[in-house]
Formats: C-alpha cells, sequence, structure tokens
C-alpha cells in the first residue's frame, strides 16, 4: 500500500483523475448559471437596460473552486484512503509482555489495558505465543507462552497494585527467565527504578524491547505533616515543565458518620518546579476529624495519603485558680504549661462549664481548689469518659480543706493540711530531689536532671492504697505525682505548683517529657523502629492502587518493625493499622519517596501508551464532498439571485439585538446623588421591605411624622427616604424606621455586616411588628418571629421594656404611653446600666449615656402617622375624639423618638443643672 | 351561489367592513348650483331637499298649502317651512383590472389588483352612504347613488381581469364638474392616462390619482441572471446581473412618479403612493381626505 504524507491509499491509481480537475475546470467555467424567469410588472421601466459587467454569464471562480475540491474530494474518497497504516511487519517468535502494575499505573489503567489488548491482537494475528507479567506480582515458576486469545480473554483482570516492586524478589526472577530468544514489550509506569537497568539488560539479551510508556507526569502526594500550626501537603511530579494545577481535597467524618470532603485546597507546580505543597490552616476539630487527603483528579494510590495519629493533636484546657493577679507573666500558674504544651497541642481557655462541651482530651486545673458542686458533676462525668484530669498543687489547695478528711472524687489522694516547705530560710534542710520513677510508672525511664528540685510541696496522707497511687516521689520517699484511675479516665495530681513557685520541675526539660508520657501532648509523628518493636498492628483500612479506600477485613497482622520502615509491599498493603491506642497510616508514597522519570538507553524504543488503530478515511472524505455539494447549491442558488437576503437579514436584526441588549445593565447607580439627598438636610428613612403595601405606609407614615416635626419642632426634615439594605449606604441616617412583613426577604451577610456597624455607630433602628392587638412582644406571632429571625445576626444589647423614667419619656413631650394604631404597652428599649442607682432628691436614675440602638414595639406607627400628600390623615386610629387623642400620643411618641435620635441623653444631662449652677455659684 | 357571487358577496361585505369605521364621506361639492341633481349636501340657504331649514312668516304669494299649520297654530302668524337646499357629487372610480395588476411578490400579500378593488369599493361605500352619485368606469353607466349601484359595481369589480399588460382609464362617462379616482400601478405608457387627463381637464373633472405598487416593485430584490417578464407576458427583459439594474430601475421608477405627480399637479389634481404591504385603512382615510378636501 504506497503511503503518502501518513496517509495509505488501497486504490492509488485512481488518484490520476485527479489530473482531468482542470478539464472540469474550463468545462465549467463556460456553463453560466441558468437564468430565472420572474414575472414583473416592472419590466416596462427595465426595457432598454443593458448589463455592466459582460463577465457575469460565467461561473463566479470561488463557486468553481468549490466544486474542484468536492470532485477532488470525491476521487480521493474513491483511492481508499487509510490513515496511519500498518506498515511494520508484524514480528515473529514468543513475545514477552511485561506490565510494572504499581500505583503510578493506576492513572491511565484503563488505556494501558488497551495497548496491552492491541499488543495481544497483533500477536494473534501473527500467531505468536505470548507470555505475560507483572512485576507487582510476578507470576510463580517459568514464564508460560501460551495464546494471544489465552491472555487477552484474562486481561480484564489484570489490576495494578499500590506498591511499587519488590528488588529482591525481581532479581531472582530475572535470573529464573528462560534462555530462549523472546521479543519484549514493556509497559512501564514511567518512574525511575534501581531495578530498571539489570531487568532492562536480561530481556535485551534475549530479543528485542519497545517500551510502553505514558508521557504524561506521574503526580504524588506526600505524608501530611505538621508545620507552624498548619497541616502541610507536599506534592511531587516527574516531569518539571509546565505549570499545572491540581485540586486537593481532604476527606474525613462529618458528625453525622458520613465521610465528605472537609476542606480544600489547590496544589499548584511552578512552571519547572517538579515539587509543590500547600498549607490548610484547620480548626483542631475539623484536622482531627481528617483520614486522608488525596487529588480527586487522579485514581492512583500515590494521590492519596492517609492520615494518622500524627495529624491529631490533643485540646487541653487549661484551668487556673488565681486570676487577679494581673500582668505578673511569669508567675502565672500556667505559663509553663502553656510554654510546653503550645507546640505540641491545641490549648483552650475559658470557664469550667464552656470547655467541657467542647470535649477536650486533658483538663489541667492549676491551684484550683475549691469546684463548685454544679461542676463537679460534668466534670466527674466528663473523667469517667475517659478525661485526663491533671491537677497542680498550690498555695490555695493547700490552705483548703479539699480532700482532707475524705478522699475527693477528683483528688488521686487525701492531703494533710497546710504541706511543707524545706530547704526555705524558715526550715531546715535542703530542697528535695527526685528519685529515679519506678517500674510501673509511666515515667518509668525518663533521665531525671540533676538541677529539679522541690522546695515546697502539699503532703498526701499515708492512706493504705497511697503506694499504689504514687506515680513519682521525692528523695524522702514523699508522693511528688499521685495517679487515680476513674472510670475509663485518670486523675493526675502534681503536688508542686505549675509554676517555678515550689520547684523547678516546670523549668526543665523533664517537665515536658512527663507530660509528654501522661498523653498530654502528642507524640513525636514518625514512630521509630525501637518504639515499635514487639508490637503487632492490625490492618484497618487499605487502599487499592487506584486510591480507593476500603476496610481490611480479616488480614494478619503487622509486625511493628516493618511498620515502622513503612514500605509498602505485598504483605503490607498501604493502608491504616491500628495498634493499642493509636493509629499509624502506611502510605503508598512515603515522606522520603523521590519521584524521577524513568530513563532509557538511547537504542530502545519508547512508544507511547495510545493504541494507534488504522482509520479508513473514505467515509469522511465522501461526505466532505457532500457537504461541499451542499455548499454548492446553496452558492448556486445565491449567485442565481435565487435565494433573497433573508439570511442575512435576520442575521443583522440578531446582532441589532444583542446591541440594544448589551448596554442593559451596564449603568451604575449614581451613588453620589443618593448622598446628596439624604445629606443635605435630615430626612428620616425606612427600610424597604419589599411589600409595596407596606413601604407605602412607612414612607406615608415617615412624611406624616415629619410634617409634625415640622410644625413642632425646630426639626425640619425633608422627605423621608426609603432605604435599600442590600444597595444604599446607611451611615446617612440618625433613624431607621422597620416595619416587619412576614414575607420579607432576609437581608445578605453583606447587609448585616452593615446594619452592625450602623448600631455600633449611634444610628437607631425602630423595629415595628404592627401587630400589637393580637401578639405581645416576644410571643409567636408570624412578624414577631419574622422579627427575632431578622434581629437574630444583629448586634442588639440586652433588652428592657421602656422603663418609666427612660430618657424617652421625656425628650421633648412628657409621654408614658407610646401608642400607635394600637396601644400596647410594650415597647423595648436597650436596657439601663445594672448599677444605675437613684440618687436621693433625683426625679429619674442616672441612666446610660448612649441613644438606644434599637426601639422594638409592634404598635403600627406608621399608620398612625400616615398623612398623604394633602397631609390628611390615611387611617383611622380608635375611634371618635380618644382615637384622635391616640393619634396625637403617636404623633408625640414619634417627636420624642426623633428628638432621642437627634439630641441623645440631653434631657437626662438637665437633672444636673441644679448642680451646674450651683457650681458657677449663681 | 355561483363561485362568482359568492366572491362579490366577499369583495362586498370586506369594503364594507372596512368602511364602516369612517363617518359618511361628504365631498366637497365645487360647483353645485351648476349640477342639477340633488343630494344630502346641506347648502345652507333653503331650497329643495328633505331636512328642514327653518320657520319663516308666510309672505303674500305663498300658497296656502306651503303654510305650515301644526307651526301656525301655536302663534297668531302663519310659518311656512322651509327646507335645506341639498345636492350631490359625482365621482367616477376606475380601478385598473390589467394583468400587470394582479402582482404579488409574497403569498401572503395581496395582489395589487385586490387593494384597488377593496379600496374602490370601500370609497363606493362611504360615497354612496354620503348620498353622493358613484360609477364605475367599466360600468359605462352615468353615476347613480342607490344601493343598486354598489352591488353593481361589487359585481363588476369582480369581474375577472383584462387580458391586456398595462389598462389606461376612460372618462368619457364622467358628467362635467364631478370628480375622478384613478387607481392603478401606472407601470405602462403614460400617454393614454395624460389624454385621459387632458379630457378630464376640459370637463372640469377633479379627482385623484392613486398609485398602488407592490414593494418587490419598489425594491426590486432581484439578483443573478434572471429574465423578466410582464404579466401578461408581452414584455420580455434578460439581465445576467439583476442587481446591477437595481438602482437604475429605481431612478426610473422616482422618474415615473414624478411624471404622474407633474401630470396631476398639472390638471389640478392629487396624487398618492400605496404599497400593498401597508394598510388599507390608511390609504382609505387619504382617500377620503383627498375627495373631501375643498379646493
Amino acid at each position: 500500500m504506497p503511503v503518502l504524507l501518513g496517509i495509505g491509499f488501497t486504490a492509488p491509481w485512481l488518484l490520476a483523475c485527479l489530473a482531468g480537475l482542470p478539464i472540469l475546470w474550463l468545462v465549467l467555467r463556460a456553463v453560466p448559471p441558468a437564468p430565472v424567469r420572474r414575472r414583473f410588472p416592472g419590466v416596462a421601466l427595465l426595457l432598454g437596460l443593458a448589463d455592466n459587467e459582460a463577465q457575469a454569464d460565467k461561473t463566479p471562480w470561488w463557486l468553481l473552486l468549490l466544486r474542484m475540491l468536492a470532485v477532488a474530494l470525491i476521487i480521493l474518497g474513491f483511492a481508499g484512503p487509510v490513515l496511519n497504516p500498518k506498515n511494520e511487519s508484524a514480528g515473529e517468535g514468543p513475545l514477552l509482555i511485561l506490565v510494572d502494575g504499581t500505583w503510578a499505573d493506576a492513572r491511565d489503567w484503563q488505556r494501558r489495558v488497551d495497548r496491552i489488548g492491541a499488543l495481544l491482537e497483533e500477536a494473534g494475528r501473527a500467531a505468536r505465543p505470548v507470555a505475560m507479567a507483572r512485576l507487582t506480582g510476578l507470576p510463580e515458576g517459568d514464564l508460560l507462552f501460551q495464546a494471544a486469545d489465552a491472555w487477552a480473554a484474562r486481561l480484564p483482570a489484570l489490576k495494578p497494585s499500590p506498591w511499587e516492586p519488590d528488588a529482591a524478589e525481581l532479581e531472582d526472577w530475572i535470573e529464573g527467565l528462560p534462555a530462549g530468544p523472546f521479543d519484549t514489550f514493556w509497559v512501564s509506569d514511567g518512574l525511575a527504578r534501581g531495578s530498571r537497568g539489570p531487568m532492562l539488560r536480561a530481556l535485551e539479551a534475549r530479543g528485542s524491547v519497545v517500551i510502553i510508556e505514558s508521557p504524561r507526569p506521574v503526580v504524588a502526594l506526600r505524608p501530611a505533616r505538621f508545620e507552624d500550626g498548619e497541616v502541610v501537603i507536599d506534592a511531587m511530579r516527574t516531569a518539571a515543565g509546565e505549570p499545572a494545577a491540581y485540586a486537593l481535597v481532604a476527606r474525613g467524618l462529618d458528625p453525622s458518620g458520613a465521610e465528605r470532603s472537609l476542606a480544600a485546597g489547590e496544589i499548584a507546580f511552578e512552571s519547572g518546579g517538579s515539587e509543590a505543597s500547600v498549607s490548610l490552616s484547620l480548626p483542631p476539630e475539623l484536622r482531627n476529624r481528617i483520614t486522608r487527603f488525596e487529588l480527586p483528579s487522579i485514581r492512583s494510590a500515590g494521590a492519596v495519603t492517609l492520615s494518622d495519629d500524627a495529624l491529631r493533636r490533643r485540646e487541653v484546657a487549661l484551668i487556673a485558680g488565681r486570676d487577679s493577679r494581673e500582668g505578673l507573666e511569669l508567675l502565672s500558674p500556667l505559663h509553663y504549661l502553656e510554654q510546653a504544651l503550645e507546640p505540641a497541642a491545641d490549648l483552650i481557655d475559658g470557664d469550667l462549664l464552656d470547655i467541657l462541651p467542647a470535649n477536650p482530651d486533658v483538663l489541667i486545673l492549676a491551684d484550683v481548689a475549691t469546684i463548685s458542686e454544679g461542676e463537679e458533676k460534668p466534670l466527674l462525668d466528663w473523667v469517667e469518659n475517659g478525661g485526663l484530669l491533671l491537677r497542680f498543687a498550690g498555695p490555695r489547695l493547700a490552705a483548703s480543706d479539699v480532700s482532707r478528711d475524705e478522699e475527693h472524687a477528683l483528688m488521686p489522694v487525701r492531703l494533710r493540711a497546710g504541706g511543707r516547705a524545706v530547704g526555705g530560710a524558715m526550715s531546715w534542710g535542703e530542697p528535695k530531689k527526685l528519685r529515679p520513677f519506678p517500674e510501673g510508672s509511666p515515667f518509668f525511664g525518663l533521665a531525671i536532671p540533676d538541677d529539679v528540685a522541690v522546695s515546697s510541696q502539699v503532703m498526701a496522707q499515708p492512706d493504705p492504697d497511697l503506694s499504689s497511687r504514687v506515680i513519682a516521689s521525692l528523695a524522702d520517699g514523699t508522693p511528688l505525682a499521685t495517679r487515680k484511675r476513674v472510670g475509663s479516665g485518670q486523675v493526675v495530681l502534681f503536688h508542686v505548683t505549675a509554676n517555678a513557685e515550689w520547684s523547678t520541675l516546670p523549668l526543665s526539660g523533664l517537665f515536658v517529657r512527663m507530660l509528654e508520657r501522661l498523653a498530654v501532648s502528642s507524640r513525636p509523628a514518625a514512630p521509630k523502629p525501637g518504639d515499635l518493636a514487639g508490637t503487632v498492628w492490625a490492618p484497618d483500612v487499605l487502599l487499592d492502587a487506584f486510591g480507593i479506600a476500603t476496610h481490611a477485613g480479616a488480614l494478619p497482622g503487622v509486625p511493628g518493625e516493618a511498620l515502622a520502615e513503612a514500605v509498602p509491599g505485598a504483605d503490607m498493603p498501604p493502608g491504616l493499622y491500628t495498634g493499642e491506642d493509636r493509629r499509624i497510616a502506611v502510605n503508598a508514597v512515603g515522606p522520603e519517596t523521590e519521584l524521577a522519570a524513568a530513563s532509557w538507553p538511547g537504542r530502545i524504543a519508547v512508544d507511547g501508551i495510545a493504541a494507534v488503530r488504522e482509520t479508513a478515511l473514505k467515509g469522511w472524505l465522501l461526505a466532505g464532498a457532500l457537504a461541499l455539494f451542499c455548499l454548492d447549491i446553496l452558492a448556486s442558488l445565491l449567485v442565481a439571485g435565487r435565494i433573497a437576503g433573508g439570511a442575512s437579514r435576520g442575521a443583522a436584526a440578531a446582532l441589532g439585538a444583542w446591541l440594544l441588549l448589551a448596554p442593559a445593565g451596564a449603568e451604575a447607580q449614581p451613588d453620589d446623588e443618593f448622598a446628596r439627598l439624604a445629606t443635605s438636610e435630615v430626612s428620616l428613612a425606612h427600610v424597604v421591605t419589599g411589600v409595596p403595601r407596606i413601604d407605602e405606609i412607612a414612607a406615608a407614615g415617615l412624611r406624616g411624622l415629619s410634617g409634625v416635626l415640622w410644625r413642632r419642632t425646630s426639626v425640619e426634615p425633608a422627605s423621608p427616604i426609603a432605604v435599600d439594605l442590600e444597595t444604599s449606604e446607611l451611615s446617612f441616617f440618625a433613624f431607621l424606621y422597620w416595619p416587619i412583613a412576614a414575607e420579607q426577604p432576609m437581608p445578605s451577610l453583606e447587609a448585616y455586616a452593615k446594619l452592625n456597624r450602623y448600631l455600633r455607630n449611634g444610628g437607631m433602628i425602630l423595629f415595628d411588628t404592627r401587630d400589637a392587638d393580637i401578639s405581645r412582644f416576644g410571643q409567636a406571632s408570624p412578624n414577631g418571629r419574622k422579627l427575632r429571625q431578622l434581629a437574630r445576626p444583629l448586634d442588639i444589647p440586652p433588652l428592657e421594656p421602656l422603663p418609666e423614667d427612660h430618657v424617652l419619656t421625656r425628650t421633648f413631650y412628657l409621654l408614658q404611653d407610646f401608642p400607635g394604631r394600637h396601644s400596647s404597652r410594650d415597647v423595648w428599649v436597650e436596657a439601663s446600666p445594672t448599677d444605675a442607682e437613684q440618687v436621693e432628691g433625683m426625679p429619674f436614675r442616672n441612666l446610660n449615656d448612649n441613644v438606644t440602638p434599637v426601639v422594638i414595639g409592634g404598635n403600627d406607627w406608621a399608620s398612625a402617622w400616615a398623612t398623604d400628600e394633602a397631609g390628611n390623615h390615611m387611617f383611622p386610629v380608635g375611634r371618635g375624639y380618644a382615637g384622635e387623642q391616640q393619634r396625637e400620643l403617636a404623633n408625640r411618641f414619634g417627636v420624642n423618638l426623633i428628638m432621642h435620635v437627634l439630641t441623645g441623653n440631653y434631657k437626662s444631662d438637665q437633672v444636673h443643672v441644679p448642680a451646674l449652677l450651683d457650681r458657677l455659684g449663681q | 351561489m355561483s363561485p362568482e357571487a359568492l366572491s362579490h358577496a366577499r369583495l362586498r361585505q370586506e369594503a364594507e367592513a372596512l368602511a364602516a369605521p369612517l363617518p359618511p364621506l361628504l365631498a366637497e361639492a365645487e360647483h353645485l348650483a351648476q349640477t342639477v341633481l340633488l343630494g344630502e349636501h346641506g347648502r345652507r340657504r333653503s331650497g329643495m331637499g328633505d331636512e328642514f331649514w327653518q320657520y319663516r312668516p308666510a309672505r303674500a304669494g305663498d300658497d296656502a298649502r306651503m303654510v305650515d299649520w301644526r307651526r301656525s297654530a301655536k302663534s297668531d302668524a302663519h310659518f311656512v317651512r322651509e327646507k335645506e337646499w341639498q345636492a350631490a357629487q359625482s365621482v367616477l372610480i376606475w380601478a385598473d383590472n390589467a394583468q400587470s395588476m394582479g402582482f404579488a411578490s409574497a403569498k401572503a400579500r395581496p395582489a395589487k389588483a385586490a387593494r384597488a378593488k377593496l379600496l374602490a369599493l370601500a370609497v363606493s361605500v362611504l360615497l354612496i352612504r354620503g348620498g353622493e352619485r358613484v360609477a364605475l368606469a367599466a360600468l359605462g353607466a352615468p353615476p347613480r347613488s342607490s344601493q343598486l349601484q354598489l352591488l353593481r359595481i361589487a359585481r363588476s369589480l369582480a369581474e375577472k381581469a383584462d387580458a391586456e399588460d398595462y389598462g389606461a382609464p376612460a372618462i368619457r362617462i364622467a358628467p362635467p364638474h364631478s370628480r375622478a379616482l384613478f387607481i392603478s400601478d401606472f407601470l405602462g405608457d403614460t400617454a393614454p392616462l395624460a389624454a385621459q387627463m387632458a379630457r378630464a381637464a376640459d370637463r372640469d373633472v377633479k379627482g385623484v390619482l392613486y398609485q398602488i405598487l407592490d414593494p418587490a416593485e419598489e425594491a426590486f430584490p432581484y439578483d443573478g441572471r434572471a429574465v423578466f417578464e410582464s404579466m401578461g407576458g408581452t414584455l420580455v427583459h434578460e439581465t445576467m446581473k439583476a442587481g446591477d439594474l437595481r438602482s437604475r430601475y429605481l431612478g426610473r421608477l422616482a422618474g415615473r412618479k414624478a411624471a404622474l405627480r407633474d401630470l396631476a399637479r398639472a390638471a389640478g389634481w392629487q396624487y398618492a403612493c400605496h404599497h400593498t404591504d401597508s394598510s388599507a385603512q390608511s390609504a382609505l382615510l387619504w382617500l377620503y381626505g383627498a375627495l373631501g378636501r375643498r379646493r
């Protein structure tokens, strides 16, 4: 089959017809398009008009070209073109197909299988016997050369393994290879390995070798580690080429127990960089839940890294008894604890009852003597459920009666009164050294520095079970640390302070190691082989080569020494292994693993994994010719004038429509205009609820109130402004009226941020649920519920019903009732400070200095204030004269409210006028 | 009902529907004194007619039977009831029925002839409702004012198209001092039209030249090689590039329109051009105004 430009032809002699094309050109060119016969009354006007351009009777050149192209395509199509013609000789003799079958293969596994399928097919056609071997699961015994069909049937069962080939095993296998000549196709995973060279030499000795390898780089994740309080995940790739970014997902169990993505990051390889990392700053609760990190876009065990207890950090709550001595940092009972624990644990500060629900791993009470009864019960429950309560002695504990006569449930021993001091100015003896830790103590084996000395301690009563509870003692045998198991938890008491007052222990490294031993702080990340010697670890979760985690089932345990090496293999697949009290992860890619692209000698042919197949182009070419002929029909009609320009007109209309639509929405809100309007005069504002009727009433109400203010006071407001919380700037307004409608939408988070800023900076919002006659504030009417929903994200101080001496009752009018259209007394304002007291001889208390940020009520004030443009009241209030009286009071409330907003507590300060005058001597 | 009767019934129905929203068209009648025929055009003076004009005291010489006894019984004097002098206008309508009028550039569009007939009949309905006398040039009979005349007009309009390609008006039945309405595409030779206009001017007949064109005739949206034939097939023009002719064709069309306008102005007539894709209502409104215009 002759090949031209990579395309072979089955019937090349047909190509000779291409020579006939120029003749066709001449013929076609001479034939003009046929005329159209048209009936047209205007022909009378056409008579005598001659054509200007005579050449129009020839076919235009582009139409000719189109037709020539179509004819050429037909000729080419019938010549039988074939893309990628297979001309290479199929080869002879036995064939070995080697597959690496590691986790690095998993990403393109299906394509590799397809490629092997193509190889098998070809070998089948050539009747070559084939043997197949996977390096990560080497076949037992000699190579088995079989018919290609037999292998093809087993191909779907070929799966990669999540570990790398074992070098020693491979060496044996190479030695056992049969001597007979065979060719080899080696489907490589693209990673460099020490075993590659010997293997290649052995194979080349037996026949030709072709490497099949994917050009895509292999990407892998290293185990996650801690750095500066953040989780750092390193990734690496084989080819340091183009910049690339991969999404990283941290998965774990959510509180309901379902696995989900808990955090996400992006790993971005820079151009030319082969390593990249991402830091995730996660709250401890979330971080402790994470079980693995993975690159979801890559299906490979290398792109998954399991996290074990090394990532978990213990949560330690610190509570000190003495808080009054501020500023003496080094004397703080917690200072040394904080210093010791900060690098290895997450510290929680707070009140005991606030901390317990967070379920810390360890609770440290430094010199806390008495625990109130209300606190004791939950604390005891927490300890019984596995909490570690670590207590330190101190002056308070020594002075208290805790655990004096009876052993306290939360103390390991009874204490003698007063404690003792040794080696001080008023006592005999030297400060005491520590005795070596006894066997069975959690501190056994720790070296004791010489400079650790104890000068004061609390003393334990010599009870019968004292000796069993002592885990550390002084040289004279008095206990330094005692422990008692409570339920599944324990209580540990250090008989010295947590600061350096009573001993130098907190100053030494021993203190840190003791805390470590007590599992107060986390263990070091990487286990040493010695640490794990003699232990057996049971697999819990295993990863397959595609990075999919499955439960291990009943697989045999793994010795701790092997686990410490963390090299996965057939007997220890990657996964999570559970021991006594912790879990250790074995990852396909360890912390020290380096990735490098395999390099092959120049004489070896390296092929891509894409299976290239012959493609017959005949159909495509003929279809193309058909399409060209269709185009020719259209073009001919166009040339002959049988198609009106309808299509082009349609396109123009569409374009026009688009141009018309495009500028819509490009207009910007003239913010400056709004700002000028809002600030040039005092104006009342109401919040737009989105319910037209309510907005209308609110606007009318503020219009009415503005009128009243204008007539009666020196406040002369401009016409009210409607404020959209989402778009308008709030800081221009001193006062917002917010009617509550059950159907109004919740403002966005940005709007709430704006509202909170507004409230903090002295703005006032009058919330009006407008339903006072059917429900009191605080009870569940639809509007009341809506108000709670709306106000929940707001920064609202504690409230109280408007007290009788509130400044609102006297800012302009003297009022005790605040009716609107309804006359409920329930109006709530910011609570007055608890220390506000009524001074003898003063009419009212000396109250807060601020404007209350909210006034909440339900009297539908806007309806009572509302007037139309002409100044007539829009809604009736009450009945008859009493109703008018109520409206008058409503107006007075409005005046008082605005006066309060604008003048603050000015009227409250009037109380002091007599005293001020007195001082001035008048 | 025969198909022909059905078609002219439908034509009349359409015309009535079109004419219905308009107030009765009262063509301004010029030189009414010379017309002997009475119609419903009030002359604002007493005379012969049906409408009451005024009561006047009886004078010597008034016939006794002229006294309106009912009015006179209310007072001591005798009164005579006078009626308003009324006169009617005569209008001659020529709707071109030649082959060229049968052209429609799109299926959804009415042929020019259809529009011309519709307008002609609508105007007739209006005129007859207003009491005018109307005649169709094709009828060959003098103008009359009756529902029967309307029927005759409708029947005549429903006839098949003439054989010739382009039509020419005939004005011989138009009474002197009457009105005329010529509806045609005026694409044929203008010489017969000019001759008729001259005769009309001799008889002091004023009127309207109403040209109806298809949008295709106005735009010439043709391209490529084409052979143009007149509707009757008598005229043929072949071109290689129709698009090339467009500007020259449009120039000639504009020249024709200008010629018609000049012709109309010279005879004291009015001229307007109407396209079949615009509404017939507006065309009728314009005709209403044109025929009712005072001069």
